[in-house]
């Protein structure tokens, strides 16, 4: 911490998730390396990663020294980073003015916040990151854990359904394939998206942000419209509470998709407010028996007012769960994406690499992160400037039309250009005209056409020929071979005291450099010309 | 071989010119493109020889020149190395113009030509520009040449009031021009012509010594374009329409170049043509430059790091710049191509149309390193993927990714396109120094904290990272 003056290097602690059935870890020997790297001394608690499939040992490999138990891990260590918010009795391990990174969410745990002051800690909440700040995305650990939640919410809706996923056809019967109706199309709606178009289901999915609708195609699914116009985006990528009218036509589309659908997963969540109920008990009703029902916002009380949270249920035929620990049941994968989160923000506390993490409160997404600050409460984090929801960007179409210019013959000119161009042109011309021979003309006409052709042609070489170009062009050049050719011995030589001996030898060197240019420049061309290759 | 026949023989050269430019649309066509210009080029030779023009007598002479000549060319051509091809190209553009007032001196002392009244003035007139253009060729080629091997620093020599003394040159070679004009004997009017090509060689000298290093691309094309202009203008001397359409295609080509290196350094083509590059330029741009002093900490990286960078990444683009040549690092950093694609990385190449000495060079070189042309992309193609890039790796280029061009209205270098590395989730700028590029501007992309820079001379560097990304 920049508050104490000792550069005594820091020790990352790693303790055991203490809450029922929590398997994930906050950290997973890969990163344990690099935070290593990063000059910090790591400890893991004995066992912390074995629900997640990471032995003491191989934490052991990595360079972090085990410690026994939680009392020792939380008095050793200068940070300590979790998955789970602490419990009251963790808080109680922690040191005097140590630091505590992990899940928070301090709107729903007061008690923990004023607990963790009186400590006078320092507490990153992954929770409160700026998510809009681009910078921020490696850091976003909500995103990882709702990806790894969707994925796997597609997998427990399979597991309790009776059928296939895709439509085959097989020597036994035709086998249609299974309807999933996602409700909901943020990052574990995409996810769930994702998957469950993968294992080759028909999708189709609704979200009260319009926006969405084509992350939603991308993914193969079929974006539902709600037949009533209202945009429901609110701060932060998140989604605002709907109007009356909006909700009422929402609520019919629902229901007709639940009479169509065989899976449904609802992901809707609105920030500080509980779960909306979108599913009906006389939707569930209306629900083809064996259907099944992944109810994500189960912690925040459900989108399905049948659902029991953190349990999966039967009711009038239809398999609900409500499952609160979906990234958890992915507990490998899940450790593996949060750790590297808190990696990056390690990285960013940390830019000297000297082992000492400083919390830079001028830093955006720092200030954002950092809810309590040496037992001052900071949160929440003053709003960004920048604009939540990036409006459709004119900007960027515009430069992009300026840089056309750069290749090809560009806009045509302006009327005004254009026409002083032909006035210079005709000047020239008519004093071409007026004095000059009619021989000359001649050659006059095939130099200006020629120059026409050159333009046309040339403007279609592509760059990254512009090398050879040069070198044909100056092997070309040397046609001016001709000019010394019919100078060294002319049928006239000899005649009206032509100086032939000196004109044969400037001829001469002149038919030499211009062969230097000939043959050289052909053969480099080709020379370069070869090494093109895809 | 009548007169006639020979006349066909040039047409036949003349549209296959024509083709052998129109090849080099893409790389696929392009090798035809150059043979169609051999071809081309074989047939005016043999038409000229065995036509009418050309007695007898003169065939062993004419073998001679050309076995000689292209001798020296054929062994240039085999051991220069593509780094050096902007060297090879620019004393290349100085044979053509030397062999072009070699032969304007030739016709005019040529006393079997007779002509009378307005036919003689425009023969004179031709001659006269035919070798004003050859010599400033020959002497601003050569100083090209010195300029990029390092023979002569790449500062530009800026002569104070070199606007006028320019001026001043203009007017004495058009003062000698109507002594020269009116000159009855060949005798007299050699003065005039003698001292024009003096002013004319010291005119090119001055015109490409004012030139800063950067600005090299723009003056090979420029000088390319010159060395046509010599060729056409020989051809109205000896009424030779192939020689006119030639110089013709190959004059528009160099000046075509010019104006795309132009634009993309956002500079002005008519101060180029005529030479005055960078007028007024200086002092105003330190200033800018210590205005907009740009905030932040450089952030070094060891070669290790970037090596970590790289393997992580999903997608990379490398930005190569006249670093990469100078160091020769393009072996190494096709190897690193390699590797990161055997890992399942994208790699692409964004190449600036002036990176390095001459249009293309970077392209030239990556070909030679056997990078396969489709992962190598103009800037226009790539800036919009910058975004979605994990890591953008700059190899020794500076001005061109200079972000204060878009950001810093004040800045000596605003408007200039500029590839956006920095809109990549991270970038790693390879350099020797914070030393600033040749436009003299500090680059505020060093300062981004998304930069990370790797001190180092480019090829040792990129060696050590391929070390570690193997190991």
């Amino acid at each position: 911490m920049q508050t104490s003056p000792s550069p005594l290097v820091q020790r990352i602690g790693v303790p055991k998730e203490t809450f029922p059935g929590e398997k994930r870890v906050a950290t997973v020997p890969d990163v344990v390396e690099k935070l290593i790297k990063l000059g910090f001394k790591v400890a893991v608690e004995a066992g912390a990663g074995d629900a997640a499939h990471f032995s003491d040992d191989s934490y052991r490999a990595a360079g972090a020294e085990v410690l026994p138990d939680a009392a020792q891990l939380w008095a050793a260590s200068d940070i300590v980073l979790k998955v789970r918010p602490p419990s009251s009795e963790e808080v109680a391990l922690m040191r005097e003015g140590g630091v505590l990174i992990g899940f928070v969410w301090p709107a729903q745990n007061p008690a923990l916040m004023e607990q963790l002051q009186a400590k006078k800690a320092t507490v990153l909440a992954i929770d409160c990151l700026p998510r809009t700040l681009s910078r921020a995305q490696k850091m976003d650990a909500l995103t990882s854990t709702a990806g790894v939640s969707g994925y796997r919410a597609v997998i427990e809706a399979a597991n309790a359904f009776g059928r296939y996923f895709n439509g085959q056809i097989t020597a036994a019967g035709k086998v249609p394939p299974a309807k999933v109706f996602i409700a909901g199309a943020g990052v574990a709606g995409l996810a769930a998206i994702g998957t469950a178009a993968n294992l080759g289901a028909i999708v189709r999915a609704n979200d009260t942000r319009a926006e969405v609708a084509d992350q939603v195609k991308s993914l193969g699914g079929e974006f539902v419209k709600v037949d009533y116009e209202e945009d429901g985006s609110g701060g932060g990528g998140y989604a605002k509470v709907m109007s009356e009218g909006f909700q009422a036509a929402q609520r019919q589309m629902y229901a007709e998709q639940a009479k169509d659908a065989d899976i449904i997963i609802t992901t809707a969540l609105i920030p500080g407010k509980p779960a909306p109920k979108l599913i009906t008990a006389e939707m569930v009703q209306s629900m083809r028996p064996g259907s099944v029902i992944v109810d994500m916002a189960a912690e925040q009380g459900g989108n399905c007012e049948l659902t029991v949270p953190g349990e999966a249920v039967v009711r009038h035929g239809v398999t609900i769960i409500g499952y609160t620990d979906l990234a958890s049941r992915l507990a490998k994968q899940s450790s593996t994406l949060y750790a590297t989160n808190l990696l990056r923000l390690t990285e960013e506390l940390c830019k000297a690499k000297d082992g000492v993490a400083v919390v830079n409160m001028e830093d955006d997404a720092i200030r954002g992160l950092t809810v309590v600050k040496d037992g001052a409460l900071t949160w929440p984090a003053p709003p960004l400037k920048a604009a939540p929801a990036p409006a459709p960007k004119p900007a960027a179409a515009a430069p992009a039309a300026e840089k056309k210019s750069s290749h090809g013959p560009g806009e045509p000119m302006s009327a005004k250009t254009l026409t002083i161009v032909f006035a210079v042109l005709a000047v020239l011309f008519w004093a071409v005209g007026a004095y000059a021979p009619v021989a000359f003309l001649g050659h006059f006409t095939v130099f200006v056409l020629a120059c026409f052709i050159g333009y046309m042609v040339v403007w279609n070489v592509t760059p990254a020929l512009h090398t050879p170009l040069m070198s044909v062009t100056n092997a070309i050049s040397s046609i001016i071979a001709i000019g010394a050719l019919v100078q060294i011995a002319p049928p006239e030589a000899g005649t009206n005291g032509r100086p032939d001996g000196l004109i044969l030898w400037l001829a001469f060197a002149a038919l030499v450099l211009t062969a230097v240019n000939m043959f050289g420049g052909f053969a480099v061309t080709r020379r370069m010309l070869a090494m093109f290759r895809k | 071989m009548s007169q006639s026949l020979a006349t066909v023989a040039y047409l036949g050269a003349a549209i296959l010119f024509i083709l052998s430019l129109g090849g080099l649309s893409n790389p696929e066509t392009s090798r035809r493109g150059n043979l169609f210009g051999m071809v081309g080029m074989a047939l005016a030779v043999l038409a000229t020889v065995f036509g009418p023009r050309v007695a007898p007598a003169g065939i062993a002479w004419i073998v001679g020149a050309l076995v000689i000549g292209g001798g020296i060319g054929l062994y240039a051509a085999k051991v220069v190395k593509m780094t050096q091809m902007p060297e090879l190209v620019a004393l290349m553009h100085s044979l053509v113009g030397l062999a072009a007032c070699l032969v304007g001196f030739a016709s005019y002392v040529d006393t079997s030509i007779q002509l009378q009244g307005a036919e003689k003035v425009i023969h004179e007139v031709e001659i006269y520009v035919g070798i004003l253009i050859g010599a400033v060729t020959f002497s601003g080629s050569l100083i090209a040449f010195g300029k990029l091997n390092g023979k002569i620093g790449g500062k530009p020599l800026l002569l104070p009031a070199r606007h006028w003394l320019n001026l001043v040159a203009l007017l004495v070679v058009i003062w000698f021009g109507r002594e020269f004009l009116n000159a009855h004997d060949v005798q007299s009017g050699m003065l005039p012509l003698m001292v024009m090509t003096a002013i004319a060689l010291l005119f090119g000298v001055h015109m490409v010594m004012a030139i800063g290093g950067a600005d090299m691309p723009v003056v090979v094309s420029m000088l390319n374009s010159y060395s046509g202009w010599a060729a056409a203008a020989t051809g109205f001397m000896l009424s030779n329409d192939l020689l006119i359409v030639t110089g013709a295609l190959v004059g528009s080509s160099g000046a075509i170049l010019s104006y795309i290196m132009c634009n993309a350094m956002n500079r002005n083509f008519i101060s180029v043509i005529a030479g005055g590059f960078g007028s007024g330029g200086g002092a105003p741009a330190a200033k800018a430059g210590d205005a907009a002093a740009p905030q932040g900490e450089v952030v070094p990286v060891s070669s290790a790091e970037t090596a970590e960078m790289l393997r992580e990444a999903k997608s990379v683009i490398i930005v190569p710049g006249y670093g990469m040549a100078v160091a020769q690092a393009q072996h190494t950093v096709y190897e690193i191509t390699q590797t990161l694609r055997e890992k399942g990385v994208q790699v692409r190449f964004a190449i600036h149309p002036v990176a390095g000495r001459m249009p293309g060079h970077m392209n030239v070189l990556l070909a030679e390193a056997k990078v396969p042309y489709d992962i190598v992309m103009e800037m226009d193609e790539i800036n919009e993927d910058f975004p979605d890039a994990d890591v953008a790796m700059v190899i020794g280029a500076n001005d061109i990714v200079n972000p204060s061009a878009l950001e810093d209205p004040a800045s000596p270098i605003a408007g200039m396109p500029v590839l956006e590395v920095w809109k990549a989730k991270t970038s790693i700028v390879m350099k020797r120094s914070m030393a600033s590029g040749y436009a003299g501007v500090d680059n505020p992309l060093f300062y981004k904290e998304n930069n990370r820079m790797l001190f180092g001379d480019a090829k040792k560097m990129l060696d050590e990272v391929l070390g570690a990304l193997k190991g």
